[in-house]
């Protein structure tokens, strides 16, 4: 028997998104699982957006806080030394100060600093609130008003707010993430709940909550490659915006990234273990599905550009 | 294709007769559709339904076993794309190239550290499972002697030799005849002689060809001549080609039942740029590569490599669990808080991770609800105020504590009452609902 190799077409298409105004970055479109460039289209390259946020990063571990030692007192040079020295094709800034356990910041001060940083630069934003669902719906909502027209990604809606944060969100003519918890039934059904509200769903992404390398990573892997499958062979529109896979924060808290050395000599160097463990997360998640993702170490974006150009 | 039980059924003796340990044929028909029994059980079937079942039964890619005694490792038998239809079944293995151009020494360094590679991780034995070897310098005598030194420095393990040139392989292959080598390097060039040498050294054989096409045929020459242990390389080096080659080679063996790809699959992953290496390693671990070939081993590569095929090749179907006890966080003294949760995996890392963050030392009490999370295990009635209660008394930590007081989850906030009447003496508390309020939370208690 001949071997005839068994290529698949799809019914469906996972939607093309393009963020920013100044220099726009687009994501998805492809007709295909991922990277299968063999028997479809894949127009786009994922993005990955540098993650920064709104206060000094005291919280983050050294080997990441150290890169940005120089620039991350405020949030400005931060964005500015991302787009012009890393060359940052996309910024994601989290706005985690304004958590009530931490610096608690209020609304207007996040959305000053929104404007500061879309003032300082031209690459796309995405805004990010702190995970603390009712802070969220009012922050996200002054962020959302103080970056009008440029086109950004605001997030992450969930459950409890997405009414509040589409509703800006739509107001000020962004795109929207919004987030459920590892279930491809609730990505589904926060995305319909979203759509109903009259929010079209070509500009939305689904986060359909990153787990960590070691830890849950492949509850994520196998939500995101159901989520695929149901866009592309069942053509269901619901499960068709980007999936984003907001990597850093999660890896970047582990004790793999932590551990010394010293204390662990079986795990080996320190510094490597931490960017391969942002690497590996992220590489696996782009092969599962993500079309955008959220990092922090500069070694590991690297990593994982080289690795987009070999697929591509 | 895979035959269904009834068709299955029809090949049958149709006795009844027991002997298989099924109540009827049609029970056992039904058992080796779901691939939970095998035909040798029947004493009585024909040669013909043999030969029938045998070819459909035979999973789709054909089981291979590399190495020997308990560092052998299974290859193959896969039977699905996607890791949520099906648990993935053989790990894939993870193998280092070392050269023959390479001094004694440093083929000892290689030996060792592959030796030395083997560490734990959730109760699971995590190691460097194969040495490959290449003749890059095309010379016999030094092929020889390198796979002698890896041989002796690397007792018991696993190993691949590398060449095109039969009588090079054929010397080689003499000192490692124990371990079930693979033979790697037939082509269309050699590959009736290669295909002798690895018979005669009960060797598994390694062809490589240019597509999966040209893969094909040389593949079913090769059982023509005798060989059945194969393993494949399709020519992808770049990771465009491997997840190309490897998903097409995939689908045909799973979804055509194309026997001439039904075999293991090699992948190359040596990188110069070490996270780059680490990365088509990755890919090779999630898109269907039986082995993958590395340049350097460094422990942190090797632990998120390691991590990374553990999480891809466990099974879906199973909550992942972690074991019933008290776990200790920081180092908890007799005044530290006590916590309980259930023990589903996530929910263990999550809590421990948030408490592990917090920096606050405390007693994790991790209950067996059959790997169910915190709100499902209570729908379930799995995590009750008795079961709770039952598991602090049987675990003793009361010995260990200087207080009676037990923080529950949040979303459990109901059973703080039934549970302190279950528990006389102790104090129930009710903390966050969810574990990113944990640090804050824990913070606050110990001001």
């Amino acid at each position: 028997m001949a071997f005839a190799a068994p290529k698949e077409s799809y019914s469906g298409k996972v939607y093309e998104v393009s963020i920013g105004t100044d220099k726009t970055a687009v994501f998805g479109g492809e007709n295909v699982l991922p990277f299968h460039s063999f028997e479809g289209s894949t127009p786009n390259r994922p993005l990955i957006a540098y993650e920064i946020q709104d206060v000094p990063p005291d919280d983050w571990v050294e080997n990441v806080k150290k890169v940005y030692a120089d620039v991350s007192k405020d949030p400005v040079t931060w964005a500015k030394y991302c787009q012009d020295t890393l060359k940052a094709r996309a910024i994601a800034l989290r706005l985690v100060g304004t958590h009530p356990d931490r610096e608690n910041r209020s609304a207007e001060d996040a959305a000053k600093t929104v404007r500061e940083v879309l003032d300082a630069i031209s690459v796309p934003l995405i805004i990010l609130g702190s995970n603390n669902a009712e802070k969220d719906a009012s922050v996200l909502v002054a962020a959302s008003g103080a970056a009008k027209g440029k086109n950004c990604i605001i997030g992450k809606a969930q459950e409890a707010n997405y009414k509040t944060i589409a509703a800006a969100a739509m107001a000020n003519n962004h795109k929207m993430a919004a987030m459920s918890e590892l279930d491809i039934n609730l990505s589904k059904q926060l995305n319909i709940l979203i759509t109903q509200m009259g929010f079209e769903k070509e500009r939305l992404v689904t986060d359909p909550m990153c787990s960590a390398l070691g830890y849950g990573l492949e509850y994520t892997y196998s939500v995101m490659e159901r989520i695929r499958l149901a866009a592309l062979t069942q053509n269901d529109a619901t499960m068709q915006p980007p999936l984003l896979g907001d990597v850093g924060m999660y890896v970047w808290k582990l004790k793999e990234t932590q551990a010394s050395e010293a204390d662990l000599p079986m795990w080996g160097a320190l510094e490597q273990r931490g960017i391969a463990w942002e690497t590996i997360t992220a590489g696996a998640l782009l092969v599962a599905g993500a079309e955008l993702l959220i990092m922090r170490h500069p070694e590991a974006v690297r990593a994982v550009e080289k690795f987009i150009e070999e697929l591509i | 294709m895979a035959l269904t039980g009834v068709e299955i059924f029809k090949l049958l003796p149709k006795t009844n007769c027991k002997k298989c340990g099924h109540p009827t044929c049609l029970a056992f028909a039904m058992k080796l559709a779901q691939r939970q029994a095998t035909l040798d059980s029947c004493p009585d079937v024909s040669e013909e339904a043999k030969k029938v079942l045998g070819e459909a039964s035979a999973p789709p890619v054909r089981p291979i076993t590399l190495g020997s005694g308990d560092k052998a490792a299974k290859m193959g038998e896969e039977t699905v794309l996607f890791r949520h239809e099906k648990k993935f079944v053989n790990p894939c293995v993870l193998a280092v190239e070392v050269k023959d151009t390479m001094t004694d020494a440093e083929l000892a360094g290689f030996a060792d550290a592959v030796v030395s590679s083997e560490m734990d991780r959730v109760g699971q034995k995590l190691r460097i499972d194969a040495i490959f070897i290449s003749n890059s310098s095309g010379d016999a005598a030094k092929f020889e002697s390198a796979v002698k030194t890896v041989a002796s420095k690397a007792p018991g393990v696993a190993v691949i030799l590398s060449t095109t040139n039969p009588a090079a392989a054929e010397a080689a292959l003499k000192h490692v005849s124990d371990r079930k080598p693979l033979l790697f390097g037939a082509d269309d060039s050699n590959l009736e002689a290669m295909a002798g040498v690895a018979k005669d050294a009960k060797a598994s054989l390694g062809i490589s060809a240019k597509d999966p096409e040209a893969l094909s045929v040389l593949t079913e020459k090769a059982k023509t001549l005798g060989v059945e242990d194969i393993v494949m390389d399709s020519g992808a080096r770049t990771a465009k080609q491997i997840i190309e080659n490897n998903t097409l080679i995939r689908r045909a063996a799973v979804k055509k039942n194309f026997k001439a790809l039904g075999f293991p699959v090699i992948t190359f992953a040596q990188r110069e740029d070490p996270m780059l290496e680490a990365l088509v390693a990755s890919l090779g671990i999630t898109k269907y590569s039986s082995i993958v070939v590395l340049s350097n081993i460094e422990r942190w590569k090797n632990l998120a490599l390691f991590t990374l095929r553990q999480n891809i090749y466990t099974d879906p179907q199973v909550p992942m669990q972690v074991e019933q006890k008290i776990y200790k966080i920081g180092e908890p003294t007799p005044e530290s808080p006590l916590i309980i949760t259930t023990n589903f995996s996530l929910t263990y890392f999550i809590v421990s991770g948030e408490v592990e963050n917090s920096k606050v030392p405390v007693r994790l009490a991790v209950m067996d609800c059959e790997g169910l999370s915190v709100l499902t295990a209570w729908a379930a009635g799995k995590f009750t105020a008795s079961k709770i209660a039952q598991f602090i008394n049987d675990s003793g930590v009361e010995k260990e504590i200087s207080h009676k007081e037990l923080i529950i989850p949040g979303y459990v906030a109901i059973l703080s009452g039934s549970i302190e009447e279950k528990l006389p003496g102790w104090k129930v508390t009710v903390g966050p609902r969810e574990a990113n309020a944990m640090p804050a939370y824990l913070k606050s208690r110990s001001n």
